[in-house]
């Protein structure tokens, strides 16, 4: 995987996701390795993620990378109007590696055309977060001792949630089956079904939260957002349908397990962070391995 | 003879292309995606003409120029009956039928406004993953653009 970029989740075939969470999971044992110690990392967040822009800058410190870069446009020269295309040709001259995150959707794939370095995408506004998804990956594995023949729930806003989007095109390579939870406005779009059916999977909808509980192996929980609907009487209606509490875990399998890309509202109740299905705050850690499995394999010491 | 062969008799061509069956109202867009707003050679073009086929159609002729296969192409999103024909010493020599390619680049703009293609300096460029339906993949927000929702830069 040397020298690849990452800009979309599809960039990666099957046997490199599975390279990666391979990697990733040496790191979770190990994390201090200084791999990367005659490497400069640029983090370029054109827009502000406190989350992954901690997760990936402290990936590149556990390899002993340098990281330059800002954490948010504000104060750069992009401010004064510099294009997108000039700031990443100069910022691949100082890197090794462009880590990016923009608010405009294909921004990350039209910086891998004009940089000379590989660009990995922190998010390009309402399109892809490829590592998400990776690390989305690597914590289903290791709930599950695998990736194969899985029974996975979606919850919440599957219209727009981009991580759903991924992880189904994703999990697409693995005979997983797929449920859908979600109120009629924010159903999976037609494209990612479009993606299960030429794949000869199954997916079943539903609008009861409940439905699912007993038959799958993974709950994958989203926020829904006020903003997402025209009429916000909708949103009154269906706000408290998608909150998943401890009393409703009760006959849900034993392997089963709750993921969540988090920062949550109240999708969660706090009751279940004490359960041993609850998995997200794990998962968010599992964040800085995949990362540095990902730097590593692209810096091509992995 | 009616007054649409004589009129095309009047104006033929001895050496350059005749673009028949373009849909009517669709000249325009050709004339521009074929970059002959800035041709120094002959044009002739005609908009709602009588036409056997299609009740009404567009005809343009450019002397002295001949067209490529992708640049032929160009033209399949506005005018996909089209045909080129290629004329020397006043003979048809080639026929040539319009064909909608795999990929389209720099003539038509992404309908997501967030799309980095419609805020920077971006050539467009679509993946054309049905084209009975035209749907195009932009192949940087990877949202498509529907028959209904293309416009041209
Ligand atoms: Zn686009």
């Amino acid at each position: 995987m040397k020298d690849k970029n990452l800009v979309s989740i599809t960039d990666f075939n099957k046997e490199q996701y599975l390279k990666i969470l391979e990697i990733a999971a040496d790191f979770e044992k190990n994390p201090n390795q200084k791999l990367l110690n005659d490497h400069v990392v640029a983090s370029l967040f054109f827009e502000p993620s406190t989350r992954t822009r901690l997760s990936f800058e402290t990936a590149a410190n556990r390899l002993g990378a340098r990281v330059i870069g800002f954490s948010d446009s504000g104060s750069t020269s992009v401010k004064k109007g510099e294009s997108l295309k000039d700031t990443i040709i100069m910022v691949s001259g100082y890197a090794d590696i462009i880590v990016m995150r923009h608010p405009r959707e294909g921004a990350a794939r039209w910086a891998s055309e004009v940089s000379s370095v590989p660009v990995i995408n922190a998010g390009d506004g309402a399109n892809q977060h490829p590592t998400q998804c990776l690390l989305d990956m690597y914590s289903i594995m290791q709930t599950q001792g695998t990736l194969d023949n899985l029974n996975i729930a979606f919850v919440g806003d599957l219209k727009y949630g981009r991580t759903v989007h991924s992880l189904v095109q994703a999990m697409c390579n693995f005979n997983a089956t797929f449920h859908f939870v979600s109120p009629e406005e924010l159903k999976l779009p037609s494209a990612s079904k479009m993606h299960i059916k030429n794949n000869k999977l199954s997916y079943y909808q539903y609008t009861e939260l409940s439905d699912v509980i007993p038959i799958v192996d993974i709950i994958y929980m989203t926020r829904i957002q006020k903003e997402r609907f025209s009429d916000p009487l909708d949103y009154e209606k269906v706000k408290n349908s998608y909150v998943l509490d401890r009393a409703m875990l009760q006959n849900c399998k034993a392997n089963m397990k709750i993921l969540h890309p988090l920062p949550r509202v109240n999708e969660i109740s706090e009751d279940v962070d004490e359960t041993p299905q609850a998995f997200y705050f794990k998962q968010a850690e599992n964040g800085v391995y995949v990362r540095q499995a990902l730097l590593a394999a692209i810096a091509g010491v992995k | 003879m009616n007054k649409e062969q004589r009129h095309l008799n009047v104006t033929a061509i001895e050496n350059g292309t005749v673009i028949d069956h373009i849909p009517a109202n669709n000249v325009f867009k050709v004339l521009r995606i074929l970059n002959l707003e800035n041709n120094k050679n002959q044009v002739l073009f005609g908009d709602n003409l009588d036409s056997q086929k299609y009740g009404k159609k567009g005809l343009v002729k450019v002397s002295n120029t001949f067209f490529e296969g992708n640049e032929i192409n160009k033209i399949a999103l506005v005018a996909p009956t089209a045909t080129f024909i290629e004329i020397k010493n006043f003979e048809v020599v080639t026929k040539k039928q319009v064909e909608v390619p795999d990929q389209i680049k720099s003539i038509v703009k992404c309908f997501n406004p967030n799309c980095i293609t419609n805020v920077e300096n971006v050539p467009s460029r679509f993946t054309v993953v049905d084209k009975e339906q035209m749907k195009l993949l932009c192949h940087y927000c990877e949202k498509i653009t529907g028959k209904n929702n293309i416009v041209f830069r």
